[in-house]
């Protein structure tokens, strides 16, 4: 806005700005370029063939992953874990918020929940092969009984410490108990949620790489696994980038959900630091 | 409303209810098999699994492959802090690598570490060493992120009060960044413990490295479901252990911080 309504005093300002960013761009591509080059440098130099060139890998990262693997790998890996995610994140909260607001059944669960919880995801997997079979629905349900313990567990704890003033209002002012619990329960929660669905997502997306290492015909996990056994160097190592990608993704994609959900949130922590 | 019932009341009722849900669920397990809704092939009896545990218990084989798991876990864990703290340490006190470092680190974080275990296996084979990569990778992140917050995080005031009386750098940092920066070290370092025993149990059961993880699998494979529950039922309650233990070092190194505000982060 201020450079179309000032355009003659910007002279000074306009050229700070402009190093301002052009400085904070150094900083942010700096090092990545830095490393990348040396990676480069050193690959071509040394006889290590298990660290192809970045090149080599963004050409193999292409030529892979571009055309039908697409459709084959990526898009079934997707798909299971996005439907993993939702549903783990939707019973998880919907569950949470219940035993949560229960006090013996709070105390009822939470020592099983706990246990639950402390079961490292990757043994579900064997579990889920038994019960279900290699099958897609084995995968969905591993990587939600892996990644619904974050989320549930840290809807419990949040839900329990609603503000006990704010509570006591609700209820002397007479508000429904729908209300309630849409405008004070779930925002009073909402930071631990997303905390948990944050571990939640980790959770998944390692389930779901494993889950398709183990016994599986397609998918991300696969085709990596595949390509290692297969002294596929650079395709491998595509596939790690691409990997990567995805995670980056999903904490891209969290990233904006929980600024928008905690936007109230934030302000107020900030108010009190400032 | 009624009167409150004492405080040794109530925690003898949350036992009591917390003991109540323990005994239902394995009445239902128990009874899931009994009434056939899923054969015992896939879902063996519990009172099996119990006797099993008990036979594994005395197992000497059992041991050894759960030292080699808690070798690899400790080893990872250990070298992952130490590479963290120092890193993280430097990072975090000088503005500059923190500005240059973000996007390198805020990219390489979000890869999960199981995407690395081929690698780990192509450069090491089928040893402990292709474990350690992983959870070396995987613990580190917790740690380092949560140590660049706390050193960051030395208030502004106390900062310019010790240099304007002069403390040395040394000085600085023992009485202001550590202090400040413990409470945010100990939540890295309980995450990144359960992490840890996570990717151990993992790697095992995926490279194929002698432990846990690769007695499930391997129980898995010949078809032994019992002998697979119980082991699963053995890293539940090693899980159970690790985070026990590490909130209990949380809380008594933080003894003197008036709250534990670490919690939040995690």
């Amino acid at each position: 806005m201020t450079t179309h309504t000032r355009p003659i005093a910007l002279g000074p300002r306009g050229r700070l700005a402009w190093r301002r960013i052009v400085s904070s761009l150094l900083h942010a591509l700096g090092l990545p370029f830095l490393l990348l080059g040396a990676w480069g440098l050193w690959s071509t130099f040394s006889a290590n063939r298990f660290f192809p060139s970045p090149l080599t890998i963004l050409g193999a990262l292409a030529d892979t992953w571009i055309g039908p693997a697409f459709v084959e790998d990526v898009l079934p890996s997707l798909y299971r874990l996005a439907i993993g995610i939702i549903v783990s994140t939707a019973v998880g909260i919907a569950a949470g918020t219940v035993i949560g607001l229960f006090r013996w059944l709070r105390e009822l669960l939470e020592p099983l929940l706990e246990f639950f919880r402390a079961i490292p995801p990757p043994v579900l997997i064997p579990i889920g092969m038994l019960l279900l079979g290699i099958t897609d629905t084995m995968k969905v349900v591993v990587i939600v009984s892996g990644a619904i313990w974050p989320i549930l567990l840290n809807t419990i704890e949040g839900v329990r410490a609603t503000d006990s003033v704010m509570t006591e209002t609700a209820t002397s002012f007479q508000i429904t108990w729908w209300e309630r619990l849409w405008f004070l329960v779930l925002p009073a929660a909402s930071p631990r949620i997303m905390a948990g669905v944050r571990q939640g997502l980790s959770v998944a997306l390692i389930l779901m790489v494993i889950s398709e290492m183990f016994g599986s015909s397609s998918g991300l996990g696969y085709r990596i696994a595949y390509f290692q056994r297969n002294y596929l160097i650079a395709e491998m190592w595509s596939g790690i980038l691409l990997l990567g990608l995805v995670g980056i993704f999903l904490a891209t994609v969290f990233g904006l959900v929980e600024r928008r959900v905690l936007r109230w949130y934030h302000g107020i922590r900030e108010v009190e630091r400032a | 409303m009624p009167v409150r019932p004492s405080r040794r009341l109530r925690s003898l009722r949350k036992v009591l209810l917390g003991v109540t849900g323990l005994v239902g669920f394995l009445l239902v397990w128990q009874l899931i098999p009994a009434l056939g809704l899923i054969s015992p092939e896939y879902l063996p009896y519990v009172t099996d699994v119990a006797v099993r545990l008990v036979d594994e218990l005395r197992d000497l084989a059992f041991w050894r492959r759960l030292g080699l798991t808690m070798t690899a876990w400790a080893i990872g864990l250990t070298v992952a802090t130490l590479a963290a703290v120092v890193l993280g340490t430097i990072v975090g006190l000088v503005p500059f690598l923190r500005r240059a470092t973000h996007t390198t680190v805020e990219f390489l974080r979000p890869i999960p570490s199981v995407a690395l275990i081929p690698l780990a296996v192509l450069m090491f084979g089928i040893q402990m060493q292709s474990a350690l990569v992983i959870i070396v990778f995987a613990a580190f992140w917790q740690v380092f992120v949560q140590v660049i917050y706390g050193v960051a995080d030395v208030d502004a005031v106390a900062r310019d009060t010790a240099r304007s009386f002069g403390l040395t750098r040394r000085e600085r940092l023992s009485h202001l960044v550590l202090p400040t920066a413990l409470p945010y070290l100990m939540t890295g370092l309980r995450l990144a413990a359960a992490v840890a025993l996570i990717l151990a149990i993992t790697a095992e059961m995926v490279i194929g490295n002698l432990g846990l993880g690769r007695m499930i699998e391997l129980s898995r494979s010949a078809g032994d479901a019992v002998g697979m529950y119980a082991l699963v039922v053995v890293t539940g309650v090693l899980g159970l252990l690790v985070n026990l233990v590490f909130r209990l070092i949380e809380r008594r190194s933080l003894g003197w911080h008036q709250s534990v505000r670490g919690e939040e982060v995690s």
